[in-house]
């Protein structure tokens, strides 16, 4: 690769690679967008830590644990993205602890309360079968951060997936109890899905870097729709959907949320141990 | 069965781990599942965390027919003088790492 180094004289007929960056406003949309995916999975890690030492069994604990961790280790690399494409000095804990909730780009699905574990469950198949599509489909943007974060964390969604998938089937195909509780849990999530699917203004401006979530709903539709049937479920009729997440409009939820996450770097800034 | 292991109706399993190619499984522990699906998925998470492993095996404890220890004089005793049985009168050679 010694080319690198010699003088290139500019090439009008070169690909995009080789052009100027970005425009500033490409740029924001970025950062926005990247963002978006980071909070996701900040604001759900979070979430699912609640569970640690109250979950059903102390295997569904660690496996809980291990979703929230894995999802945490994608939070920390969009978050440090983001704030390496905003420019304004703000690293992963910046960007984490110091921002008010107005500020937080996750959807709503992932702020909602954990309710039982039948809820827990079925906001995991609805998030991990979205987020699986979605990682998909980045590992061939052409933003390499993107792409290298996609391909190694659609390996742990497919997991995550598919640990949802297991016990809403066991629980809907379980007891008159569990199949009960399990309808009332995809009852409940349910009208945080078509938020899910709308497409961010910054999607239009990165064609080729952003994935149209819009694109992704026939995928999530044929698998999450296969384990709901196959658990002897029914896929609800929502009546109302949620909206804004992904423009600073949020549920009451993260409120609560966000002082349990952000306290302890609040009140002692910069601290480590 | 002890009663643990019939803790909320979740049978114990016992989980067999190979951590690469050319070893066996070995026994790493055990735990609750409530079947075969979820306990490979539980072992998974419990006991392959930090890459320990290729490949899982899980077994129902309640399929395992161990030695009683009643019975371990009359088992293991008599091997313990017979010295001609074990591998120890021939060389090694240097580049046999798993004998």
């Amino acid at each position: 690769m010694t080319a690198t180094n010699l003088p290139t004289a500019p090439d009008s007929t070169a690909p995009d690679s080789t052009a100027p960056d970005s425009t500033a406003a490409e740029r924001t949309a970025l950062t926005d967008y990247v963002l978006g995916l980071g909070d996701d999975a900040l604001i759900l890690a979070q979430r699912l830590s609640e569970w640690i030492t109250r979950a059903p069994q102390i295997e569904e604990d660690i496996a809980l644990g291990n979703i929230a961790l894995d999802l945490l280790g994608q939070a920390r690399t969009l978050l440090s993205y983001a704030g390496e494409l905003e420019g304004a000095g703000r690293d992963e804990d910046d960007l984490a602890y110091l921002r008010d909730e107005r500020e937080f780009r996750n959807v709503q699905l992932v702020e909602i309360t954990n309710g039982d574990f039948a809820v827990t469950m079925a906001r995991q198949l609805i998030f991990s079968g979205y987020q699986y599509e979605l990682y998909r489909a980045l590992t061939t943007s052409a933003d390499a951060t993107l792409a290298a974060l996609a391909g190694k964390a659609v390996k742990e969604v497919d997991y995550h997936r598919d640990h949802a998938a297991q016990w809403v089937l066991r629980l809907g195909d379980g007891t008159a109890e569990s199949h009960a509780r399990m309808q009332a849990g995809l009852d409940r999530t349910w009208p945080y899905v078509p938020e899910l699917f709308e497409t961010p203004d910054a999607v239009r401006v990165l064609p080729g870097i952003a994935v149209d979530p819009g694109a992704l709903r026939p995928a999530w539709t044929v698998y999450v729709e296969n384990v709901i049937a196959a658990a002897t479920l029914a896929v609800p009729t929502a009546t109302w959907s949620s909206g804004g997440g992904r423009t600073g409009y949020h549920t009451e939820n993260l409120g609560h949320l966000l002082p349990t996450m952000q306290n302890l770097h609040r009140s002692h800034p910069g601290v480590t141990w | 069965m002890n009663t643990t292991s019939e803790r909320k109706g979740w049978p114990l399993w016992e989980v067999f781990v190979r951590a690469r190619r050319g070893l066996s499984h070995q026994h790493v522990g055990s735990l609750h599942a409530p079947d075969a699906a979820m306990a490979l998925r539980n072992a998974r998470d419990v006991y392959t965390r930090r890459g320990e492993g290729v490949s899982l095996w899980v077994v129902p404890s309640a399929a395992i027919s161990a030695s009683s220890p009643d019975e371990k004089d009359a088992f293991f005793d008599p091997a313990m003088d017979k010295a001609y049985r074990h591998p120890s009168f021939y060389d090694v050679p240097d580049g046999v790492t798993h004998l």
